[in-house]
């Protein structure tokens, strides 16, 4: 294939055919923007790409030689409802359900460090996941559940070290060695910030107390994720497939240097770095998406930081697929989106996925909804036959081209975060959030213009007036009550002194350089709350306020 | 609460329609309010955005020493009636009554018929044109400045 070959071609044979069947419109893109091309050849691919094994550095084919053929993705779909006892049960079917590995969502008063008791969590306890207040929430949560048997992943980020520290106490209880458990915290706090935005701490205090959970975790509890670093919901709030990569890797990069400072090795923590990122109905960009974090991450990790142990290189990722593709509007549709998205996922070589499940408009699912989840990933995995070798889309000439400009792009983002002095910076300007508005904005103007087609929405709506799902999900209302009422049986029971003594201690760490982690640990075992402890870091480090920005 | 609200009442049909949105609480979803924030603002409504973790209390006292015409209050944590009904309640006690209240975010059915009771006729879910939002309050808040709306309950 030559230049010259490709010119002829669209002179003669392509022109020929246009003037017939004219093109559907002048130009297409990708989601991200990147300039879809009319062929492509071998000429839009590297000639090192040939040479890509799995398992083997810069990992763009997968981070292990074998992949799926040994191990297949997790089905992890995720749980969270109502009282510890509530989730419990709904842990138990899904593991029933032949599920492997469990997931909990928490509520909003938990994941922003609020007590069930406080104010502001009126109307919020156990709504959109589950209420965790003390080490017995915690305890009830994984009750008949053998801690070393299990993976337990766990969606809290600012208050991570403190629900790290009740799984680590009912551990203890269960008489559960710490070097034994697995699972991950996601505790990325800067993506709070511009993205997540359940923030219950200010920005810079946050990359010192990762930086404490993740030396604690390479020193005592060596095979839990202490970080799962986050692009899903950049990606979500309106982001690229690039700033994704980009951002998810800048806001890395800070953590990283924070646990380098510390003098912890890079290759004594890098290893149990992992990620949570986006599928989007892009299928052949999200391939190239995966591919290109693998290799951008595989080349950050041992040039730039210098990691010697392969497994430090390893780009290991749980996937969400992503829930603001979903339409209200015929939510039936949402699960073909499921199926399309878990395809793109396992033909992108992820680790671990999760569905967003097809009436996420309405509700958080009903078991109905995760059921159909789950079996769209079984579906995926063991009847389509793409889990039969690594990286099948590997060569193709499109994906190769676009795993080379999103490594590229992604990059490129990166250095602009440097210019702007560092992640934390760019968070702390509101740069980074303001770019996201801008960007869900222009999204939401091309939608509206059908220049971004979403069947049932701005197209095909036939069918709409068929309404909402019956069977949306509802936290009972005696919830609330209930976690209110634990609580205080919790609090006039335990030993006031201690609890005073033990959050005394956490302030005091906290305001100087000792870790805060050996003194949260002993304030959950003495039964003080997450609110309490949240309250005793703020002493020391302040409130945040968010800005208004639009 | 003892301020008094004007709201509506001295304006003009042309004055620009004054719209205070706002997600209080702890739901951290923003995306489409914010979406909104900017449509609202560029279709010529002066635009009073709230950031997160406003308290209810905060955004009712904001709305009344801001005249606003319109709150619009977004959710998704599957509280919208909760919030809703708290807002109505504090507006209707500090004399605010003809303010009319937008919703957004998640609603089930059982949410949109709730909502209908406390006057929040419109529920802007997701996939909702801003076009069609700009429109529907523009609409209200005219006629009700002609008189011609007396009852909020028909937004």
């Amino acid at each position: 294939m030559d230049e010259q070959r490709l010119d002829t071609w669209r002179a003669t044979v392509k022109a020929e055919e246009l003037a017939k069947l004219p093109q559907v419109r002048d130009r297409f893109q990708t989601a991200s923007g990147i300039e879809v091309k009319d062929v492509y050849t071998a000429l839009d691919v590297r000639p090192g790409a040939h040479e890509e094994l799995p398992g083997l550095f810069p990992m763009t084919r997968g981070i292990r030689a074998n992949m799926y053929r040994s191990r297949s993705f997790t089905r992890r779909q995720v749980v969270g409802l109502g009282t510890a006892l509530d989730a419990n049960r709904r842990h138990r079917y899904v593991i029933a359900q032949g599920q492997t590995g469990l997931s909990n969502d928490f509520d909003l008063p938990t994941i922003t460090g609020h007590d069930s008791d406080d104010p502001a969590a009126e109307g919020e306890v156990g709504r959109i996941g589950v209420a965790i207040d003390t080490v017995h929430d915690m305890r009830d949560l994984m009750a008949g559940i053998p801690l070393d048997r299990v993976s337990t992943s766990m969606t809290i980020n600012h208050p991570a070290a403190i629900l790290l520290a009740m799984y680590l106490a009912v551990a203890d209880e269960q008489g559960v060695s710490w070097s034994r458990l697995r699972g991950t915290i996601q505790n990325d706090p800067l993506k709070e910030f511009f993205a997540q935005k359940t923030f219950a701490l200010p920005p810079r205090p946050t990359i010192r107390l990762l930086g404490d959970v993740v030396e604690f975790c390479a020193r005592r509890v060596p095979n839990w994720n202490p970080v799962s670093l986050c692009g899903y919901q950049t990606r979500d709030c309106g982001g690229t497939a690039d700033q994704e990569i980009g951002f998810t890797f800048a806001v890395a990069a800070a953590y990283v240097e924070e646990v380098l400072r510390r003098g912890v090795d890079i290759d004594d923590f890098a290893p149990r770095l992992s990620f949570l990122m986006y599928v989007h109905l892009d299928v052949l960009e999200e391939v190239a998406k995966f591919r290109a974090a693998r290799r951008l991450w595989a080349r950050l990790m041992r040039e730039r930081f210098g990691a010697k142990r392969p497994d430090s290189w390893l780009f290991r990722v749980h996937v969400q697929t992503g829930a603001a593709l979903l339409t209200a509007q015929q939510p039936e549709n949402n699960i073909a989106r499921g199926a399309i998205q878990c395809l793109a996922a396992a033909l992108g070589g992820v680790q671990s996925m999760a569905i967003s499940a097809y009436d996420e408009a309405y509700s958080i699912p009903s078991e109905r909804a995760q059921r159909i989840a789950l079996r769209t990933q079984q579906i995926v995995a063991l009847e389509t036959g793409v889990c039969s070798t690594p990286d099948p889309l590997a060569g193709s000439y499109v994906v190769e081209s676009l795993t080379d400009e999103l490594e590229r792009r992604a990059e490129a983002w990166m250095e602009e975060v440097d210019r702007r002095g560092g992640m934390l910076a760019a968070v702390e300007s509101g740069w980074v959030e303001s770019l996201l508005n801008q960007q869900a904005h222009e999204i939401q103007r091309r939608i509206e213009k059908a220049e971004i087609p979403v069947v049932g929405l701005n197209m095909f709506a036939d069918g709409n007036e068929e309404g909402e799902p019956s069977d949306v999900f509802r936290v009972e209302p005696r919830v609330e009550a209930d976690q209110i009422a634990r609580l205080r049986a919790v609090k006039a029971r335990r030993d006031a002194v201690g609890v005073g003594e033990s959050l005394a201690a956490i302030t005091d760490a906290a305001a100087g350089s000792e870790s805060v982690m050996p003194p949260i640990l002993q304030a959950v075992k003495a039964e003080a709350s997450e609110g309490e402890i949240i309250r005793a870091l703020r002493r020391a480090w302040g409130e945040y306020r968010p800005a208004a920005l639009y | 609460m003892t301020a008094t609200a004007s709201s509506g009442r001295g304006k003009t049909e042309t004055d620009p329609i004054r719209v205070v949105l706002c997600n209080p609480g702890l739901d951290g979803h923003d995306r489409g309010i914010k979406v909104v924030a900017r449509a609202l603002r560029d279709a010529g409504f002066e635009i009073v955005y709230l950031p997160l973790r406003t308290t209810v209390e905060e955004l009712v006292q904001i709305a009344v020493q801001e005249d606003a015409d319109v709150v619009g209050i977004s959710n998704l944590s599957s509280t919208i009636v909760g919030v809703c009904a708290r807002v109505r309640s504090l507006l209707d006690e500090a004399g605010a009554d003809d303010v009319l209240i937008v919703a957004g975010g998640s609603a089930s059915p059982g949410d949109r018929a709730a909502l209908a009771g406390l006057g929040v006729g419109d529920v802007f879910g997701p996939g909702s044109d801003t076009r069609l939002i700009v429109a529907r309050i523009q609409e209200a808040v005219v006629r009700r400045r002609q008189g011609l709306l007396s009852d909020r309950r028909a937004i």
